[in-house]
């Protein structure tokens, strides 16, 4: 095999895994809130983004890197909690458009706020990881430190969730009220105690996606900056299957790997043509996500 | 142990329960019987908090359940296994039965193995999904997750519909051995009428919503006019 092309296509799978995680990450932060709540979140980007901007930037003046990033993560909690208590819990039971609507408006505010308070301009956060390539016989690998602290982290977030939910009391009462609210009631489950918490987690996840998008050193942190991978992360949630956290995570990866291929190969316009292109032939194979069992309809 | 007070409930204009009261005895298996519509399910899921009151009171050990929310009355001790049964598909036998016995202050090994010893089926089955189960066994699931958080009062809606009359029988058998052994208060709804005065110590009939009869489930069964006009038991 030509040693080039073995380079070239190496590059490719490394630099796609390394997009692909975030994609993951941010479709697994999607599916845990369809799951729990059955909304779309069009601000599922810009509410970690606003949560960044406050741990990041407002107390960058007082904190280093990491204090910053675990400020950034509480307010993202915060951010999810009341979001649900005060804007979403209103929208329960109300015709499907109406949270999708109210989202988008969530969004619109949020990256115009952001955009006011602390102006457009990208901001950089000195992190102790290398952007630059390793080098492996002289010649450059596409993997950084920066990159791999963006895949363990990654990879310590979908564990931690998937543990969460498969291992403990608190992930059986969050999986029980979003598969049963009522009877989850009846058995004392505290289940808008539970949608609350699933808003929370999936805030946590992500303001962490946001801080590895926002602290790579090409990008910074912008009011939109997560807009461009929010729409990826949403094909890929969309792909994998809304009801599927696996999935989501799965087909996050896939996408990146497969986009990293069309930058290279083809052309970098292409990337968002092939990303809607799966996009449909997938919705039109398996509506439901290739991840998800489909389900029968008594009628 | 349960009291119900002059209790009406409405669904908008249309009243699904009017003054209805009745006295559930511990350790005792009272049968709400009556035709479909009568108001059997309502009068359940107002007791365990699911519908709310137009008037009347439940009183639980002489505190009052209305107006508190569903998990708060579960975890006074009322289980309600609902018409259905409301397993989690999507869950093994052991994650349902670990669901249930979240809020017991039981080890959970200790109420696993109670319940495998109960019903041995679901100890065959404690790694395969509901969803794969029979009916009878997912009715054996429901009652056995209900028990696990060891409740006070078992409320059962129509645990006997769809099953074969070996399997109702066993569970029946299971119910009255249950208040017999553990001195739980049951308050069975039945369409089956024969079966459930059967095993039921007392019995209430609702009428579109009303109370008809409320009586020993003894007088109840030999009542001509009751078992002809309400209960639909032609002999």
């Amino acid at each position: 095999m030509d040693p080039f092309l073995t380079s070239r296509a190496v590059s490719d799978i490394l630099g796609g895994i390394t997009n692909g995680m975030i994609y993951g990450l941010v479709a697994l932060s999607l599916v845990l809130i369809w799951r729990s709540t059955g909304i779309l979140n069009f601000a599922q980007g810009a509410m970690p983004m606003f949560a960044t901007y406050i741990g990041m930037v407002a107390f960058s003046h007082v904190f280093s890197y990491w204090p910053c990033v675990a400020v950034s993560v509480f307010v993202g909690f915060a951010i999810g909690g009341g979001t649900e208590r005060l804007l979403v819990r209103h929208l329960y039971g109300k015709p499907e458009l109406n949270p999708i609507v109210v989202m988008v408006g969530f969004l619109i505010v949020l990256e115009g706020a952001a955009a006011a308070l602390w102006s457009t301009q990208p901001r950089g956060f000195i992190n102790p990881f290398s952007p630059i390539d390793f080098q492996l016989g002289g010649k450059p690998v596409a993997l950084s430190a920066f990159s791999l602290y963006e895949i363990i982290t990654a990879l310590v977030v979908m564990t931690t969730v998937a543990v969460l939910f498969r291992y403990t009391k608190l992930g059986l009462q969050l999986r029980a009220s979003a598969l049963a609210p009522e009877v989850s009631r009846l058995l004392g489950v505290r289940v808008n105690r539970m949608l609350t918490l699933g808003w929370v987690l999936s805030m946590g996840v992500g303001t962490i996606t946001t801080i590895l998008v926002a602290s790579n050193f090409f990008t910074g942190l912008t009011p939109q900056v997560m807009d461009g991978v929010f729409a990826f992360g949403f094909i890929a949630a969309a792909v994998g299957g809304l009801e599927s956290p696996v999935g989501a995570i799965i087909s996050g990866v896939c996408i990146g790997v497969i986009l990293q291929f069309v930058g290279d190969f083809l052309n970098s316009n292409y990337i968002i043509l092939v990303a809607l292109g799966i996009l449909i032939v997938s919705l039109m194979v398996r509506p439901n996500g290739l991840f998800t069992k489909s389900t029968a309809r008594r009628v | 142990m349960i009291t119900v007070q002059g209790l009406s409930v409405s669904f908008g204009a249309v009243q699904a329960l009017r003054d209805v009261s009745f006295f559930a005895e511990t350790g005792k298996i009272t049968a709400v019987l009556g035709s479909n519509g009568a108001g059997k399910t309502t009068l359940l899921r107002t007791i365990s908090g699911l519908k709310e009151p137009s008037s009347g009171d439940i009183l639980l050990l002489e505190r009052s359940l209305v107006r508190q929310k569903p998990e708060d009355i579960a975890r006074l001790g009322v289980g309600h296994v609902p018409e259905g049964r409301g397993v989690i598909g999507e869950f093994t036998v052991e994650e349902n039965l670990r669901l249930g016995a979240m809020m017991a202050k039981v080890n959970l090994s200790a109420g696993l193995d109670e319940q495998y010893e109960r019903f041995p089926v679901l100890g065959q089955r404690r790694k395969q999904h509901a969803a794969k189960l029979s009916g009878g066994e997912r009715q054996m699931l429901a009652m056995a997750r209900a028990l696990i958080a060891q409740p006070l009062v078992l409320l059962l809606d129509e645990p006997s519909l769809g099953l074969a009359p070996q399997v109702t029988a066993q569970l029946m058998h299971v119910i009255q051995d249950l208040c017999a052994s553990k001195n739980l208060t049951v308050i069975l709804v039945e369409q089956n009428a024969s079966t459930a005065l059967r095993i039921s110590d007392h019995a209430v009939v609702l009428h579109l919503g009303t109370v008809v009869a409320n009586d020993v489930a003894s007088k109840i069964a030999v009542d001509e006019d009751l078992r002809r006009y309400y209960l639909g038991m032609v002999d």
